[in-house]
């Protein structure tokens, strides 16, 4: 990630209300330690040298865990510099439960996942969506030769907001509060 | 429309102007300076205006196509299609889905689409709940209203309406009182519901064939939670919803939520593509991880609805409705819309500017007819569609249609037909109101009122004559009729024996085309524009000359006004051809030289004419970019002026030009930034029309009647703009800007 679209990353989500803190692979834990509100839950996330294992949030968790929950911890499939905006996949593992149920959602993300801009974001979506198509195709109409998200993705910007109710309230039917780690390659 | 009809509509106007107007007013009024503020961060705004555009040309274009590949993409993916052909077609597939799941309660998020097949009506009758999970959908729900706006359905209601009304529906241990407690109680509330749910049914903004992907544009998450929550999803869209690829969803996406709400973007824009991985959840489950849950018995039909549509595509006008992304753009930027909101103006479904295509479409005309008056056709909303509808044109259209059927005023006693004979032309048929044929007549009117004047105008203000004209013609007594000038600016111009300038002795030769209020009472501005145009060298001429057909355009007489434009345009090319430019010193004329005529003319000739054809104070500003002096012209030695500019000038981008001629002139000039006066045209002398006209031009006398503006002098382009100022700032006179420039004034 250039140096300039992290920063206009840090400046889209900081217009947003939307919190962050950047960590290395060792500093991981403390960092989702601070992050968090407990009880919190989360699905495992998919980068190299990490793992919700050794911290307190319940990677994994039953229905009836996530919905006591106050914070859900999910990976980022990637993210939108200029819009501050986290690509969510929904997955076999719960990846869209675990990020919308609980009132605090912490998105992970992988430095390098951090993209410019809109195009750029499309140019990634339509690629996975075309590979699960293709999986799809092979195993006979199934996605089970996909990545097993069904090419479902969720452009999250900002926590969920209504203004309804004749204010702007956050927290209307998901999070009320949105927070990111930026995992820092090495 | 009667005058008895006449009064019914004005008191309904009247009611809703009390009741919700200050909530509609704040919130759209809100939306749309998000909107300006948010485009303006967009680097390529009218690049992604364009590509949407062309995306939604093409697929409507190669829809049936696109339908079949849906079709397969979805079955592909262990769903299945439904093509509805109507309302009762689709609710009786959707009940079959919910009967067949055995489902007590369904969950729905917000979805146009879905109020426009009553869906929720069907299903009650038939023993289901049905719950709407977005809030604005909900209080409506527990009000039992229709939805005001086609993006914030409550927009109507207010914090303390809202809380009064749940207080008084839910039995709640303490009164619920601020947004807050409001939204925590629904979202509670809602979850219950949802958990519940069988099924969850859902809109879609856009849906993509080549992988049946739909994109769902939310904010509060509900849509999520409903697809989450439940395992049968049923989506209902119309066909026009279909685009080719997930890849053309990108300018959707930048330009749909800063269109609607202002916001750069929504919280969520989910791209399902279903049936969804995700895991069933209940929450009772304590054993089961969720990894382990599964989703093998979620079920998905995307139910296409076509409701009219097709019929639409074949109809060379009503196509562009098709492309509507249903943003409402057009509600928020419209004057109107503003002060009374959707449940005045809009349909059994739709509301706001494109809701007349597509209430014409999906209804018929007489639904259609029952607030496309309220479109003024100030061109407001135009630049703002993100797809570049031409909107005002589809709402001429409707009326031109209301007009011809039975849907329009026909019924209407022909006992004062004689009032108006002669009014009509030929090729207009009998149905055209008195009202519409009198307005859209105007130059007959004008020209008998000049040679009349003054007794004319002494006539006109008589007390029983302006009885006569509230009663029969529907002129609002309580607004003050133009004054005929007895001497025409063309019959001004011959006596004074044409220009003072040669065309020898001139660089440029301009025909200042004389407007019908230019000519016959605004005849002063007229002399104006002339004196300053020659004060740089111009020499001009005044010829004779049809209107523009912007009359009969607005009332919707479509073929008056290509008669119009068929007498306006050979003159006027003569002269271009020629070498002159054409000067226009009243907006409207030169909005419809501009954009109009390229739906009345040939291309090539519209092109002619509009690339030959000025805005008065273009042209001046033009002339000084080439060399001309300032010093030529009035002085303005720091005179502080307030101007507001004209709705269509605006929509054409001159307004900057006035401004740097005033500046340059040494004039301190304050500009207006409300979208409209709330006059346009003959709308506000409609009885029926004229209390809402002066509730939106209240705006307008905020700002100038301010202390940084209450002393400074009144310019304004338009002559509708004019007559509307005056009357909202009694006894401060307004003039033309080129007035302020005469260097004989």
């Amino acid at each position: 990630m250039s140096a300039d679209v992290a920063e206009e990353f840090a400046a889209s989500l900081r217009d947003l209300g939307v919190s962050w803190s950047r960590t290395t692979r060792e500093g991981f834990e403390e960092t989702v330690a601070d992050a968090v509100e407990p009880p919190a839950v989360g699905t495992e996330l998919p980068f190299e040298g990490v793992s919700l294992a050794e911290t307190d949030v319940t990677a994994d968790p039953t229905p009836a865990r996530l919905d006591a929950a106050t914070t859900g911890v999910t990976a980022a499939a990637f993210a939108i510099a200029d819009y501050g905006s986290v690509v969510l996949r929904p997955d076999e593992s719960g990846t869209e439960p675990v990020s919308l149920y609980p009132e605090r959602h912490v998105a992970v993300l992988a430095a390098s996942d951090l993209v410019a801009d809109m195009p750029a974001a499309f140019d990634r979506l339509a690629e996975a969506v075309e590979r699960e198509r293709g999986g799809g195709a092979e195993s006979g109409g199934g996605t089970e030769g996909g990545d097993g998200t069904g090419g479902d993705a969720i452009i999250a910007t900002r926590p969920s907001a209504t203004a309804d109710m004749g204010a702007l309230v956050t927290g209307a039917h998901g999070p009320k509060t949105v927070h990111v780690i930026v995992l820092e390659d090495e | 429309m009667s005058s008895k009809s006449r009064d019914a509509k004005a008191a309904e106007i009247r009611r809703l102007l009390a009741e919700e107007g200050a909530s509609v007013a704040e919130n759209t009024r809100g939306f749309n300076e998000g909107r300006y503020e948010s485009v303006a961060r967009l680097d390529d705004y009218d690049e992604l205006k364009a590509e949407a555009r062309a995306i939604k040309e093409d697929a409507i274009e190669r829809l049936p196509e696109l339908i079949e590949e849906v079709r397969e993409s979805v079955e592909a993916n262990g769903g299945t299609v439904y093509l509805a052909d109507d309302a009762a077609d689709a609710n009786q597939y959707i009940a079959e889905v919910v009967k067949d799941r055995d489902a007590d309660t369904v969950v729905k998020s917000k979805s146009m689409t879905s109020e426009e097949i009553a869906v929720n009506d069907h299903l009650e009758a038939r023993g289901t709940e049905v719950w709407e999970t977005d809030l604005g959908e909900f209080v409506l729900q527990v009000a039992d209203e229709a939805p005001s706006h086609i993006v914030a359905p409550a927009i109507h209601k207010s914090r303390e309406g809202i809380a009064e009304l749940f207080n008084a529906h839910f039995d709640v241990a303490e009164p619920l009182e601020t947004a807050e407690e409001l939204t925590q109680f629904a979202r509670e509330y809602l979850g219950e519901r949802i958990e519940e749910a069988e099924v969850g049914m859902t809109g879609a903004n856009f849906v993509a064939a080549e992988s049946g992907t739909m994109a769902l544009v939310t904010s509060e998450g509900n849509a999520r939670k409903t697809i989450q929550a439940t395992d049968t999803q049923v989506a209902v869209a119309g066909v026009e919803k279909l685009i080719p690829t997930v890849s053309d969803l990108q300018p959707f996406v930048e330009l749909i939520g800063r269109s609607g709400t202002g916001q750069d973007i929504t919280s969520y824009v989910s791209l399902f593509t279903p049936p969804v991985e995700s895991p069933t959840v209940d929450f009772a489950d304590d054993e089961t991880p969720l990894s382990e849950v599964g989703s093998d018995d979620r079920e998905f039909h995307l139910v296409l609805i076509d409701n009219g549509r097709t019929a639409m595509r074949e109809d060379d006008q009503l196509r562009e409705t098709l492309y509507c992304i249903r943003c409402s753009a057009c509600a928020n930027s419209c004057a109107n819309f503003q002060s009374v909101g959707g449940h005045a103006f809009g349909g059994e479904t739709y509301s706001g500017g494109i809701a007349t295509g597509w209430e014409a479409g999906v209804e018929g005309l007489d639904t259609a007819a029952e607030f496309n008056d309220l479109c003024t056709g100030c061109s407001r909303c135009v630049n703002q569609c993100p797809v570049n509808i031409d909107i005002p044109w589809i709402n001429t259209v409707v009326r031109d249609r209301i007009n011809r059927g039975d849907g329009g005023a026909g019924g209407e006693s022909a006992e004062f037909d004689w009032l108006v004979e002669g009014l009509t032309p030929d090729e207009e048929p009998g149905g055209v109101s008195l009202q519409k044929r009198f307005f859209g007549n105007f130059e007959t009117v004008a020209k008998v009122g000049s040679a009349l004047a003054p007794a004319s105008n002494w006539l006109a203000d008589r007390a029983p004559s302006r009885w006569a004209m509230e009663r029969i013609l529907g002129i609002d007594r309580r607004r003050e009729l133009p004054a005929f000038e007895s001497q025409t600016l063309v019959e001004w111009f011959e006596a004074r024996g044409g220009s003072r300038i040669a065309p020898t002795a001139a660089d440029r030769e301009a025909v200042l085309y004389p407007d019908l209020y230019t000519n016959h009472v605004q005849v002063k501005r007229g002399k104006a524009a002339i004196r300053v145009l020659e004060a740089l060298g111009v020499s001009v001429r005044v010829p004779e000359m049809a209107s523009s057909g912007r009359a009969p355009l607005s009332q919707g007489m479509i073929a008056t006004a290509e008669r119009h434009a068929e007498e306006v345009a050979p003159p006027l090319l003569d002269h271009i051809e020629a070498g002159r430019d054409v000067v226009v010193v009243e907006p409207s004329d030169l909005a419809m030289f501009e954009r109009e005529y390229g739906k009345l003319l040939d291309g090539e000739r519209h092109r002619a004419l509009a690339d030959g054809s000025y805005e008065v104070l273009e042209y001046v500003y033009g002339l000084l970019e080439h060399g001309e002096e300032v010093e030529s012209l009035a002085a303005g030695e720091g005179e502080a002026v307030a101007y507001h500019s004209h709705c269509q000038q605006r929509t054409l981008d001159l307004e900057p030009y006035t401004t740097a001629v005033l500046d340059a002139a040494d004039y301190d000039v304050i500009t207006s930034d409300v979208e409209c006066c709330g006059m346009a045209g003959s709308f506000g002398y409609k009885a029926e029309y004229y209390d809402l006209s002066m509730d939106v031009g209240e705006q307008l006398r905020d700002q100038f009647t301010a202390p940084e503006t209450s002393d400074r002098t009144v310019v304004a382009s338009g002559t509708s703009c004019l007559e509307q100022l005056d009357s909202l700032l009694l006894g401060r006179e307004s003039r033309h800007p080129v007035e302020l420039l005469d260097p004989k004034q």
